[in-house]
């Protein structure tokens, strides 16, 4: 009887070692992690972080997303009232055509904030009448302001300051009163100004009545047909700006698309040159691998920097950088796929006299062309979402158009627009690429 | 006779559409390439034959830097390896938040280990989502609310991961074999008992390759995140490449630092996925 086929001896000795050892990873593995965790949240300084953050900046974007406000400003320089969205020059309505929850009448002044709230501005003085609280009575003076509260504590909604007073008792109603002017500020919901700035003549146009127009004859200006004109009114609407926008997300993609389809041009001929079955040459196989190697090494971050600096900002940026970083990648992962295939397929060809183009073309790449086209439309996918963060970087689009909104912007609903486009778009690319990579390898 | 006649007619016809498809697709793909660098070269801001010339000088000038500053060079590389450590981190971090969750996803979202049914949808399309955002949406807004640190790209990063490694862990767990989830739930173990003694055993080597790829991916996601503000490697590079020229030994310091460790990461990751899954499927 051959010694292989008894049954393996199990002495109590080899049992306790293994459950020792089993013993030993099972708490060591999770004592390891919770150990990184606690030393990467000092390293991170979360704590010092929880104390520094700003929730409520967040509840202004939120705010600010769904939302936007009318101001009504008395200013005491230029003694007028001014009714205004967002406070915008642009966006500032006549003073004998203001919303009709206003009422002016020289330098008195009635608004209706709804719900029973209300402000009345008499001179200097602003009465604003609270629902189940009173009357807050703030007057601005030459050197600040002077407020009065029904009860002698103020609650917390309100700041009383003696340069600054500052009431919200609800999320949408506000006034502030300084010594040179009160300011109201009443919130709406929605975006304001979306489809056409408020100077435009089709500003407030209900749907019907813009389809009217663009079918009717009667030019509005003389230069363009209507529906020119409300497309350009549309792209041009310098709140929004919508025509920016597109082209920021056009070139976006365009990064995407163009970087991916050249790396997989140039990543497929060199996977030959890498791979073991189709390179007898072991230098020429060992210098491929290192160039694929090094394309990848460098990263995305670098070659974008690299290629700012050559090309400035642009859509060809983007796609050069996307294009090398990925040409190693794709190239690795194409010379594994062919190390893999089958030769069988091959040698068929060639029983058939076939020469060497053709046994790549029959016997090669039909075994790899799923391999291919599901990497590409994946990096394609993936590529979307890394074409916003190299804009970031400074290669433009649409991550460049975000980054510039969060800094400069006061209005978070042009971010919200951005952030909202752009998922969008990665969703529709994803998507678009899955149904693709379905339609095209498993032919459903 | 006819009928053979009649068959070869449609192959060969079938065979003309193919070829038909197969131009149009190079086609369409040459207009797209075409089309695309003329477009983009147009809106570039600098043109690609200018650039081209221009394309070594940058390069050049940091690696002239670099020489000049002799065997210092190596100080600098030291002086920027706790920049790269926390980079480290965040990827290590996301990454292990990340894939705890992408495990908690998966489960919850593949029939073929027992999930509850009305849960697979809503937690595939949730996935989804998670995958399609870009991180660098989740990582700007959140240092606007919490302020500059590497925090917000930690988050950032393990969302996407999250959603990433779910999908794909939830593609392994539809390939796993039912026997031992049977076999337990015929001794009366519950949902858990039988993820934890049947599920997990079977899924734990792909898991943790799909893991390294991750957190290899990761490591690139954190540095190019650090850039907008995130902190790490990402942030030092962002200071050197604004001081401009005279900092262009400190620049190639980063380069070098963030290559090296890449390629380190991207090996280490590779052989050792090798050794979990077998050579032949560690892509």
């Amino acid at each position: 009887m051959a010694i292989d086929t008894l049954e393996p001896v199990i002495t109590p000795d080899l049992v306790w070692k293994q459950v020792r050892h089993r013993a030993r990873v099972t708490l060591l593995v999770p004592f390891a992690i919770v150990a990184y965790l606690v030393y990467t949240w000092f390293a991170f300084g979360v704590p010092d972080l929880l104390m520094r953050a700003q929730p409520e900046r967040a509840v202004i974007l939120a705010t600010d997303t769904v939302a936007y406000k009318v101001h009504v400003t008395r200013s005491f320089r230029t003694n007028e009232f001014e009714v205004a969205t967002e406070g915008e020059r642009t966006a500032t309505y006549d003073n004998s055509d203001v919303p009709d929850w206003v009422r002016l009448d020289g330098d008195n002044a009635m608004i209706d904030l709804g719900d029973g709230y209300s402000v009345e501005i008499v001179g200097k003085t602003a009465l604003f009448t609270i629902p189940g609280y009173g009357v807050i009575e703030g007057t601005a003076t030459a050197n600040g302001v002077e407020t009065v509260l029904p009860e002698s504590d103020a609650p917390d909604w309100v700041k009383v300051d003696p340069r600054k007073l500052d009431v919200r008792p609800t999320l949408d109603r506000r006034l502030q009163v300084t010594k040179t002017k009160i300011e109201v500020h009443n919130y709406f919901g929605g975006w304001e100004n979306f489809w056409f700035p408020f100077r435009s003549p089709l500003w407030g146009m209900s749907f019907s009545e813009l389809y009217a127009l663009a079918l009717s004859s009667d030019r509005m200006d003389p230069d363009y047909s209507n529906l020119w004109f409300i497309v350009h009114e549309f792209l041009e609407n310098p709140d929004w700006q919508h025509g920016t926008v597109f082209v920021a997300l056009f070139e976006t993609i365009m990064m995407a698309v163009l970087g991916t389809l050249t790396a997989a041009i140039f990543g497929l001929p060199l996977a030959f040159l890498a791979a073991r079955n189709f390179t007898p040459s072991k230098i020429l196989r060992f210098g491929t691998r290192r160039l694929f190697d090094f394309l990848r090494g460098i990263d995305m971050l670098i070659w974008s920097l690299i290629f700012i600096r050559a090309f400035g900002l642009g859509p060809l940026t983007g796609a050069l950088a996307i294009a090398f970083t990925d040409t190693g990648s794709l190239g690795k992962l194409f010379s594994e796929a062919l190390e893999n295939i089958d030769n069988k397929q091959v040698e068929g060809v060639r029983a058939t006299g076939a020469s060497q183009i053709q046994r790549y073309r029959f016997g090669v790449i039909p075994q790899i062309l799923p391999v291919f086209v599901s990497q590409v439309l994946y990096y394609l996918e993936s590529n979307t979402r890394s074409a916003t963060v190299i804009g970031a970087l400074g290669a433009g689009g649409i991550g460049l158009l975000l980054v510039e909104t969060m800094k400069t912007s006061r209005d978070w609903e042009n971010t919200s627009y951005i952030i909202i486009l752009t998922i969008v778009v990665v969703i529709l690319m994803d998507q678009t690429s899955g149904w693709l990579r379905r339609k095209l390898i498993e032919g459903k | 006779m006819m009928a053979v006649a009649a068959l070869e007619q449609e192959i060969l016809s079938m065979r003309k559409r193919r070829q038909l498809y197969s131009m149009m697709g190079l086609l369409l793909v040459i207009a797209v390439l075409v089309s695309g660098y003329s477009k983009s070269n147009e809106m570039n801001s600098g043109g690609f034959l200018q650039g081209l010339s221009k394309f070594f000088d940058y390069p050049g000038e940091i690696v002239a830097e670099a020489v000049a500053a002799g065997p210092g060079f190596f100080a600098l590389i030291l002086q920027f390896v706790p920049a790269m450590l926390e980079t480290l981190n965040i990827a290590g971090v996301a990454t292990l938040l990340g894939g705890a969750l992408a495990v908690v996803l998966a489960m919850a979202s593949t029939r073929n280990v027992d999930s509850w049914g009305p849960l697979i949808p809503v937690v595939r399309r949730m996935m989804d989502i998670m995958r399609a955002f870009p991180e660098l949406i989740i990582a700007l807004f959140l240092i606007f609310v919490l302020g500059s640190s590497p925090v917000p790209a930690m988050i950032a990063v393990a969302f996407h991961t999250a959603g990433a490694l779910g999908k794909l862990f939830s593609e392994v767990n539809e390939n796993i074999d039912r026997k031992p989830i049977e076999g337990l739930s015929a001794c009366g173990a519950s949902w858990l008992q039988r993820i934890r003694f049947a599920v997990l055993p079977q899924v734990a080597p792909n898991y943790l390759s799909y893991f390294l790829l991750r957190l290899e991916i990761n490591v690139r996601a954190s540095a190019i995140l650090g850039f907008v503000g995130a902190g790490g490697i990402g942030q030092e590079l962002r200071r050197t490449i604004g001081w401009g020229k005279g900092a262009g030994d400190e620049t190639a310091a980063i380069f070098v630092l963030l290559f090296v460790t890449i390629m380190v990461i991207d090996q280490l990751s590779s052989y050792l996925r090798g050794k979990l899954v077998g050579s032949g499927r560690a892509h």
